[in-house]
């Protein structure tokens, strides 16, 4: 089936699946918005250690998700993993050290004889929330304000002279971090950071049986809720009126043009429906048991969560849909990165098109086990008849 | 060569040995003691003996401790093939991608999301569904190693590829030789199969523990049963395998042959050098020579190993670095020239078509295609052709310490299932200490095979295509630098956390019967 699809049809399809798996990554990023409520919304060991505990048993489906987002840009679009992780190098290995450390702090924290001590792994939980958001979020921003490098493939073939023989150059000063000093990147990365503290709320609200927590989770939903859209709104009209990077579909060169991204919603009035949609859905979910808690409140997340992925899958198609480059170089706009010049070939793509048919399958048999073992909410008296606990 | 950053170079590669070296701390036992763990809940399930969920229970917690960190040091993995080998990740991603992401969409949901239920769905889920559940565990884990296995063995021999001049990179043409090849199956058989003779030592080790304490007598007996037998078949299948990776090394890749066996001439009917000590050679330290202090020999069986005939010819290093026309076999020089052609035809090839020369750009292209096996030798034209001679002495004794610790292994394990039988076993306190005492042992046998594979193959990234100087991603050293002392640090906390944590899980001992039934 996919044998017979262009390259083009392809690269787009596989955009879409990149997206897509961002989007979800972005909603499961709740757990790490959870990471930095914990001592916030828990004010004794018993209530810390339900919310631990709830998380606990989602973060391995965030970590997956990365590393399966990693693994898909990979494949799929190998020059943006070579020009963006070799370049921003310092960016990635702060993620990446961010998410080592939660790995083992969920399940080393209350082991008797941990070494660290149950809260600096608490600590560490917080830090992976803090810096796995901000700059993950920063990270994305820079596909809509570009970085600093250049790609030469002709540089492989430098045998003399004082260059190594490698393609992607970071021209960008602090390897990466530099994107953090950008306003505009900024302000996504507060608002990924404040939107995964709201969703970890709602989720909360979901699935928390205690009352002091609840109090509290109604109260900090409020007050992460209005940075967020203010963070948010920022952004997003900041990139509406912004110029944006073009490319010529005839020859691929990569030239400025005004408003480009409100351009691309214009061009694609299903992304613009699906943004609106996603926008409207996280609004309302947040908004929902705000005004009556009790009696609507505790399907927010999925209203929210639902919103955020198609918020995230409509900015990323408008970052690589209708002629743009998605990873653009202020430094060479013709080493932009586009998702045909930066792509696997027609065969990689077609390979992994039919391993991407695995897709619902995994969806269903995740929706089937957490539905098998999050059947009621969660309480102290739960936690304790449990013989693992984080 | 003065372009060449050796700095960058070395600190890449001592931070991605550090990466790997840590992650296989905890791979090993995650792949074994999940099977192990499916087995003792299978008893459990058929029987319904609550003692037998205990002992899975156990085994669980102990797995849970050991898969979080192992999680946590191979998501750096990944990642780092990007960050500190860029040009390697658009030079071979196209086929090297797409294993990464059919491990995360094939075995990594399916581990994570089967682990939750296997260590919370105890009393939520049937009996049934549970079992499955931890059977999938295992399954995915190891296949999550099939996939990242496949890829180290492209990398080892790579096939089922072109490179393709227009994009500047190596493309894939058949999924099925990727997968399918003979490097990939042996490497993935051969790996899993000695994971699981260390999760076996592990078990059998740790319940020694229990029975020289006279503690958990019967837990600690049905465990070392189950281990030991799982243990010996894969020690079984550990030989086959390995037997087969030495064919495959000999074909593929004969320089690493010949540096693990320290052959420095090529000859006729070799020996194997069973147990050797080695010195360096004073007069031919630019070959890297070493001479024995003393060997023990098997006539014949080098050649055996490498070829399935005793009388066949092996290779020498001195006959892979200066070439041997006699069998064929061309100097590093004649392949650097080669080479050089190679990567000189595909910049006039891109400059002609960039030129609209069709004629030039033809000619040029030809030129490349017959010389593109030899593309990374080109990267060492006109330098000394000794830097492509790996570390002997450390892939020498790596790979007989690591035999020489499989033999002991496969003996610990008939032992205790003998005495086990004999009921014998609880009396044999030298038994018992060996046993835990072997537990270190399976560590450093399963590092030291790694140090084989990967140190033997230096200085390719890619086999003859690729090597690590062409490789790296374009930063500062002391960004390296700073991250490897970062990593360094941090696994090392972990660890130390890991085998604390562990050491008092394993003093605790299973629950108490009562709360288990």
């Amino acid at each position: 089936m996919f044998e017979t699809f262009s390259h083009i049809l392809l690269q787009q399809y596989w955009w879409i699946i990149v997206s897509l798996l961002g989007a979800i990554l972005v909603f499961l990023m709740f757990v790490q918005g959870g990471q930095t409520l914990i001592y916030t919304l828990g004010k004794t060991e018993d209530e810390r250690t339900i919310l631990v505990n709830l998380l606990g048993r989602k973060w391995e489906f965030t970590f997956t998700t990365l590393v399966t987002f990693g693994g898909a840009f990979f494949a799929s679009f190998p020059l943006f993993y070579s020009t963006s992780f070799g370049g921003a190098y310092w960016v990635w290995m702060l993620i990446l050290i961010a998410f080592v450390v939660q790995a083992v702090s969920y399940e080393y924290r209350q082991k008797p004889n941990n070494f660290l001590g149950k809260r600096t792994y608490e600590t560490l939980l917080f830090i992976n929330g803090l810096l796995g958001t901000v700059l993950i979020g920063t990270a994305v921003a820079t596909f809509f304000t570009g970085s600093e490098f250049s790609v030469d493939k002709m540089n492989l073939t430098l045998l003399t002279g004082n260059k190594m023989p490698i393609i992607s150059e970071w021209k960008g000063l602090a390897n990466g971090l530099e994107a953090a000093f950008n306003l505009q990147n900024l302000s996504l990365g507060l608002a990924v950071f404040f939107l995964s503290r709201v969703l970890a709320l709602l989720y909360f609200m979901n699935r928390v049986r205690n009352t002091e927590i609840m109090v509290r989770v109604q109260k900090h939903l409020l007050y992460n809720a209005i940075p967020f859209v203010v963070f948010f709104l920022t952004f997003v009209i900041w990139l509406m009126l912004s110029s944006g990077f073009a490319v010529d579909p005839a020859t691929g060169i990569v030239s400025m043009e005004s408003f480009k991204y409100f351009h691309n919603l214009i061009a694609m009035p299903v992304v613009a429906v699906l943004l609106l949609l996603g926008v409207a859905m996280v609004l309302v979910g947040i908004i929902r048991p705000l005004t009556c808690f009790v009696k609507c409140g505790t399907k927010g997340i999925w209203l929210s969560g639902i919103g955020t992925i198609l918020t995230v899958f409509s900015l990323l198609l408008l970052a690589g849909f209708n002629n743009t480059a998605y990873y653009p170089s202020t430094f060479d706009l013709q080493s932009s990165l586009t998702i045909q010049n930066s792509s696997s070939s027609h065969y990689t793509l077609t390979v992994m098109s039919y391993v991407s048919l695995m897709v619902p399958f995994v969806i269903a048999y995740i929706f089937y086990a957490w539905r098998s073992i999050d059947n009621k909410k969660m309480d102290i008296e739960e936690i304790q008849s449990e013989s693992h606990v984080y | 060569m003065e372009h060449i950053d050796f700095s960058l170079v070395d600190w890449s590669r001592a931070q991605f040995a550090l990466t790997a070296l840590y992650h296989w701390l905890f791979v090993p036992l995650t792949l074994g003691l999940s099977f192990i763990i499916a087995f003792m809940e299978t008893l459990y399930y058929r029987t319904g003996n609550p003692e037998w969920k205990r002992i899975t229970k156990f085994w669980m917690t102990l797995f849970g401790v050991n898969f979080a960190i192992g999680v946590a040091t191979g998501i750096i993995l990944e990642f780092e093939f990007g960050t500190n080998w860029s040009n390697y990740s658009w030079f071979v991603g196209d086929i090297f991608g797409a294993p990464l992401a059919i491990e995360g969409i094939m075995a990594f949901f399916l581990e994570s999301t089967f682990i939750a239920v296997m260590f919370f769905g105890w009393n939520k889920v049937s009996k049934r569904f549970h079992l499955a559940s931890t059977w999938l565990v295992a399954i995915g884990s190891n296949l999550s190693a099939l996939w990242i296995l496949v890829a180290n063995a492209w990398m080892q021999y790579p096939t089922g590829m072109r490179f393709n001049p227009d994009t500047a990179r190596n493309e894939m043409v058949n999924f099925w030789d990727v997968l399918f090849s003979p490097v990939a199956i042996n490497k993935f058989l051969h790996t899993v199969f000695s994971a699981y003779i260390l999760a076996a030592i592990f078990v059998v080790g740790v319940s020694a523990w229990f029975l020289l304490k006279n503690r958990e007598q019967l837990f600690a007996k049905r465990s070392m049963k189950i281990a030991a037998i799982f243990g010996l078949a894969a020690s079984f299948l550990t030989i086959v395998t390995g037997d087969g990776s030495a064919r495959n090394m000999a074909k593929y890749q004969p320089m690493k042959f010949a540096a693990m066996e320290n052959l420095y001439v090529g000859q006729q009917s070799a020996p194997l050098v069973a147990i050797g000590l080695l010195k360096e050679d004073s007069k031919e330290t630019l070959h890297k020579k070493q001479d024995f202090r003393f060997e023990i020999e098997i006539p014949n069986m080098l050649s055996y190993m490498a070829f399935l005939d005793p009388n066949a010819y092996v290779p020498g290093i001195k006959d892979l670095v200066h070439g041997n026309p006699e069998r064929n076999i061309l100097s590093i020089k004649e392949k650097s020239e080669k080479g050089k052609i190679a990567i000189q035809s595909l910049a006039a090839y891109r400059n002609a078509k960039k030129a609209n020369n069709d004629t030039l750009a033809k000619s040029s292209l030809a030129s490349f295609e017959i010389n593109y096996p030899y593309f990374g030798y080109g990267y060492y034209a006109g330098r000394d052709e000794h830097e492509l001679i790996p570390n002997i002495p450390l892939t020498f004794y790596s790979f007989r310490i690591m035999v020489g610790l499989g033999f002991h292994f496969i003996a610990l394990l008939l032992v205790v299932l003998i005495l086990i039988r004999k009921n014998l076993l609880e009396k044999k306190r030298f038994i018992l200490y060996t046993a835990l005492w072997t537990i270190p042992l399976a560590y450093i046998a399963s590092e030291l095979g790694w140090i084989v594979a990967e140190v033997g193959r230096q200085p390719w990234v890619i086999q003859d295509i690729l090597p690590t100087i062409a490789a790296v991603s374009q930063i500062q050293p002391a960004s390296v630098q700073i991250t490897f002392w970062l990593f360094f640090v941090l696994f090392t906390g972990l660890l130390i956390a890991e085998i604390k944590i562990m050491i008092s899980q394993i003093k605790k001992g299973p629950a108490p019967e009562s709360s288990e039934i």
